[in-house]
């Protein structure tokens, strides 16, 4: 059955009545669905208690939502054991918690740690950040201009026998373009290096399954999935996880304190020191949840109309450049263009004035800007709530603004 | 009001003093990281004024047309005088309101001009929040 996008609308308060706006920028932030802000309600009102403290109903009801969102998004990307989900506070500090704990432990000065030019900054610098405290290298691989990565390059690098890890995007949020994660990890793996999937794009457009795809640690951020924000997650194998020092010290982490030591605990508590995002978790799962009304088949075949749909608008629109491939088989979610003569902040300003949100800049991904050789660009993104009439809008109204600038 | 006001516009079209001066005295360059909006301002001093002004940048619309109307505004003025333009100055030559999104794109072409004069009297260039007038303390 396709897609109803307007059962879908019906359920976001921001898009009720006349003024809605025309979001584009869910590779941000998606909206929020009037199910997960009621399920952090509902906590705020009648059950709000620290989790994993004290004994009394509150806390004990918490605890258990807190630990039921747990194996909500184990389930969710099929986790062997709920364990092996760690709540953080966003995507980049899943990935921080990978470079401090598991990098230091195991990277030595001369180790690689590998990555791809579609990477967002939180993805790159802390791996920079251990380059410079523990003279480790970082390598990147080759790409062509459409940000298909290439695979011999990846086969060189690893070759060398220096790689220790091997961290890459699911989903470019600049070109939506997808790495082949399968072939890449099984090629990291078979070289001896440890793999990580940055997969804050990816999980909401696509089934992730953490088993198959045989990753070591995968990251992702509540916000970008319909979810609450201050939340994210890492998956990490349960024995990487045991054997992995803790990130951050405090309450909840440790299994004995002394006036002169401490001993961690087990993860994932080990992980989650001090008060955890209990709301938030609570959140996701519910979004989690939302998003089981509507099967996968239905969300990716629908959003791939909305991209087939905006190549072909904005392939019309006079002196517009489209990075990336033009096949709306080879994109998901975004599409990153520049406009000769126009600055992407002039564009994004003027558009926003008309309640049309786009994102204009580098989003956070300079070495993929250099590399395409474009100091910014203007996105279009989408989530499952777009139509087809708001891509029309907005070609009338790009359109409008680029002859007022030009 | 509306920040993309018909004057804005028309030194965004039609910049003036754009261009390479034949021979400068100093040259300076700065730039937006957040944006990739960069300024490149020439000048040539004669008798404590500003003799001479050209510039050269890429950018948004805010940030070239700022540069266009400040390049206007301090030719021939005394060095003690344009040492001393701040913020507000810039934005009355825009004349528009500039919000917290858009100030760095409207203030780059002060910044840029600020560190030329500095360059030239050889003292160290000054910080972004020197610029925008954000007291450290
Ligand atoms: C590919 C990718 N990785 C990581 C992040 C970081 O997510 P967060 O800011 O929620 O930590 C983003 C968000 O923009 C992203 O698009």
């Amino acid at each position: 059955m396709a897609l109803d996008v307007q059962a879908v609308r019906r359920q976001f308060s921001v898009f009720a009545g006349k003024d809605a706006p025309l979001y584009f920028d869910s590779a941000a932030t998606a909206q929020t669905p009037d199910a997960v802000i009621e399920a952090m309600d509902e906590y705020y009102r009648t059950y709000c208690a620290n989790v994993h403290r004290g004994m009394h109903a509150l806390t004990e009801r918490a605890t258990l939502r807190y630990e039921e969102a747990r194996k909500t998004v184990g389930a969710f990307i099929n986790a062997k054991y709920p364990r092996e989900i760690v709540f953080t506070k966003n995507c980049t500090e899943s990935i921080n918690l990978v470079a401090r704990a598991w990098g230091e432990q195991n990277l030595q000065a001369g180790d690689t740690v590998l990555l791809s030019p579609l990477e967002h900054h939180s993805n790159i610098v802390p791996w920079l950040q251990l380059k410079e405290r523990r003279n480790i290298a970082v390598e990147w691989m080759e790409m062509d201009d459409a940000g298909r990565l290439k695979m011999e390059s990846l086969k060189k690098i690893l070759g060398k026998g220096k790689v220790k890890l091997v961290a890459i995007t699911g989903q470019s949020n600049v070109l939506g373009v997808r790495p082949d994660l399968q072939k890449i990890i099984r090629m990291a793996h078979d070289a001896g290096a440890r793999t990580l999937v940055d997969a804050a794009q990816l999980i909401a457009h696509h089934p992730v399954d953490v088993q198959a795809l045989g990753c070591d640690f995968l990251a992702f951020s509540g916000h970008k999935l319909y979810g609450p924000t201050g939340i994210g997650v890492l998956y990490g194998k349960r024995d990487l996880l045991e054997e992995m020092p803790p990130f951050l010290g405090g309450g909840m982490m440790i299994h004995e304190v002394k006036t002169d030591r401490f001993s961690p605990g087990e993860p994932p508590q080990k992980f989650e020191a001090g008060t955890p995002p209990i709301a938030q978790a609570i959140g996701l799962a519910a979004a989690i949840e939302w998003m089981k009304q509507f099967p996968w088949k239905d969300i990716e075949t629908y959003e791939r109309s909305l991209i087939q749909k905006a190549l072909t608008l904005l392939g019309k629109v006079e002196g517009l450049t489209i990075l990336g491939p033009k096949d709306a088989d080879a994109v998901s979610c975004c599409i990153s263009f520049v406009a000769d003569g126009v600055h992407p902040h002039d564009l994004t300003d003027i558009l926003g004035q008309q309640q049309i949100a786009l994102r204009g800049g580098h989003h956070c991904t300079q070495p993929l800007h250099e590399r395409l050789n474009v100091p910014a660009t203007t996105r279009l993104s989408i989530g499952m709530y777009n139509t087809a009439e708001e891509l029309e809008t907005l070609k009338v109204e790009m359109q409008k603004a680029l002859d007022l600038l030009r | 009001m509306d920040l993309y006001a018909e004057n804005i516009l028309a030194h965004y079209r039609a910049p003036q003093n754009k261009g390479d001066l034949q021979e400068a005295s100093i040259t300076h360059t700065e730039a937006n990281h957040a944006c990739g909006d960069e300024l490149t301002v020439q000048m040539n001093i004669e008798n404590g004024r500003i003799a001479e002004i050209a510039w050269q940048g890429a950018g948004c619309a805010i940030s070239q047309a700022g540069m266009s109307m400040l390049s206007e505004e301090v030719r021939g003025m005394t060095l003690e005088k344009a040492g001393a333009l701040g913020q507000k100055d810039v934005y009355d030559l825009l004349g528009i309101p500039v919000g917290p999104r858009r100030f760095k794109c409207a203030l780059l072409c002060l910044h840029t001009l600020k560190n030329t004069l500095n360059v030239y009297r050889k003292i160290p260039v000054q910080g972004w929040l020197k610029t925008v007038e954000i007291d450290e303390e």
